[in-house]
């Protein structure tokens, strides 16, 4: 029988959807009844009392949860976040009950062994509760007391090869997609990269010394799959710069309703039926632009007024490709909305190479630049995107030393202000009047 | 880098002199106040320097999850606050 009585959770048991409700009450049940033997370093009812918890919050309307604390592991100031339960005395499982951020590998790819290794560890040092890649896109650990950090932290970094993950004022875990490990439209190694600045980018990781958050996410093509454009202070996008990669017979075959080519690459076959496929519906009217035609069997692609939405390609893999000169875009200060609102990205960086012989060179200057600017001039947790907005977009394209392009504006013609630098003008402000008086009298 | 954020000594004295002085009204800091103990110094060059105070248990992180912030070691909320021994 359940340690406490949860009538309000049981409700969110009965929706059609996989219930985190459910998963609670059968590890609450696996830890009582510990068919492994386990010696659990930390209380063995702590999830029935996390459910327990939860129930009184949901009755009362408000949280028993506090955040924050001075825990963590020696020498890193993120990775671990305090986390307390205001009824210890009713929930004496979930009194002490921290959160442990774990470094995913890039890519999110995992060997069983390593899987096993982490979760036979948390059950032996946590309970065993684990959010696999929830908003910050890290392994969370849900539940711990703080004895057991420096244990975890051990384990972690000698045996199995892994560090921890951002929080606080830090760079936070970087993420990526997949990549060219196995999707054929990723334009750079995103996987490489990721890699590359995790590493590159220890000291802020762990150190903390910024005005608030900082987030890096990668996609390896403007699908997005990462939603770095929405979800990140710092958005690396992959894109080209040549033209889209025409096969005339592939598309036919598409035109032509040919098995062997479904459209959407065969998403939902045998599950949905989308009927015939129109190119012209399904294709050329939902360019953005209106960039494309198909003409006496022939399609035409204006690739200088491609945005890059992927749509075409993603509807006919089979006959659309990529470009080949290929690097990423960087945007910058998008967030979620505590102050003035959500923000997606600015584009603050239209294309760059992905070089890996040299360190990523391009990439890591703007970067620093940036950085040095926002730790300047950040106010107390202020995000990049509201830095931006407080002092212009102009500041920032100042600060990195970019000049202003044509992909920088969003929307042409709207302000019709423009506020010159003394240096951005010939002959600066002086002038000699004389002169100007020769051809104006007055 | 300043004389004074180059001397490792007079840097951490002025630390924790500062912090000492404001421990009745606070005990936590953000980072950024720390440029007003070295107002002619890059956040990049301070950094180093604190982070080592924190390395050799001058003073200590705490952590709200999303914002850190730097006090002197022992000062403010404890574990002991927190019911933990």
């Amino acid at each position: 029988m359940a340690k406490h009585e949860t009538p309000l959770l049981d409700q969110l048991e009965s929706g059609p959807w996989p219930s985190f409700v459910s998963d609670l009450k059968a590890q609450a049940e696996k830890r009582a009844k510990n068919v492994e033997g386990v010696e659990f370093q930390i209380p063995q009812d702590c999830v029935a009392d996390l459910l327990g918890v939860l129930e009184l919050s949901y009755k009362h309307g408000r949280t028993h949860w506090k955040h924050g604390g001075i825990v963590g592991v020696f020498g890193y100031g993120g990775g671990v976040i305090g986390r307390y339960c205001d009824q210890p005395k009713l929930f004496p499982g979930v009194e002490h009950f921290h959160t442990m951020r774990v470094n995913q590998p890039a890519g999110k790819y995992y060997t069983t062994e390593y899987l096993r290794t982490l979760t036979k560890l948390w059950d032996l040092r946590g309970s065993g509760v684990t959010n696999m890649h929830g908003a910050t896109g890290d392994i969370i650990l849900l539940g711990t007391t703080t004895p057991q950090l420096e244990e975890v932290f051990w384990t972690l970094t000698h045996d199995m090869g892994q560090d921890l993950g951002g929080s606080g004022s830090n760079l936070r875990t970087p993420a990526d997609c997949l990549g060219q490990s196995r999707c054929e439209y990723a334009c750079y190694d995103t996987n490489a990269l990721v890699y590359f600045l995790t590493n590159q980018y220890q000291d802020e990781l762990h150190r903390p010394a910024f005005p608030y958050k900082f987030k890096f996410k990668l996609d390896g093509c403007p699908n997005c799959c990462v939603a770095s454009i929405a979800r990140s202070d710092m958005s690396f996008i992959g894109t080209w710069r040549d033209n889209i990669r025409i096969n005339q017979d592939a598309v036919n075959k598409y035109v032509e309703n040919d098995a062997k080519y479904p459209a959407n690459a065969g998403a939902f076959r045998g599950s949905r039926n989308w009927g015939k496929f129109d190119l012209e519906k399904e294709v050329l009217a939902l360019c953005p632009t209106k960039c494309m035609k198909f003409e006496n069997k022939k399609l035409f692609i204006d690739n200088a007024n491609c945005t890059r939405c992927m749509h075409c390609i993603n509807v006919m893999p089979r006959a659309l490709k990529i470009g080949k000169d290929t690097g990423l875009s960087i945007l910058c200060g998008a967030k979620a909305p505590i102050l003035d609102g959500a923000q997606m990205g600015s584009l603050l960086v239209p294309f760059v190479e992905v070089n890996p012989d040299n360190d990523y060179e391009a990439i890591t200057s703007v970067i620093e630049n940036v950085w040095d600017w926002w730790m300047e001039e950040g106010k107390n947790r202020e995000r990049l995107g509201e830095l931006i907005m407080r002092q212009g977009f102009q500041k920032l394209l100042e600060v990195t030393g970019i000049e202003a392009k044509p992909q920088h504006v969003s929307y042409p013609r709207t302000n019709p202000y423009i506020f010159w630098k003394e240096d951005e003008v010939t002959g600066g402000w002086e002038r000699d009047v004389d002169e100007y008086r020769k051809h104006h009298l007055r | 880098m300043s004389d004074l954020l180059a001397n490792k000594e007079a840097a951490t004295a002025a630390v924790v002199d500062w912090m000492t002085k404001k421990a009745g009204t606070k005990t936590k800091f953000y980072f950024n106040d720390f440029s007003k103990v070295f107002p002619d110094d890059k956040p990049r060059e301070i950094k180093k320097v604190v982070n080592k105070l924190v390395e050799e248990g001058v003073l200590e992180y705490w952590s709200s999850g999303s914002t850190t912030m730097y006090g002197l070691k022992g000062s403010g909320i404890q574990h002991s606050s927190e019911g933990e021994e």
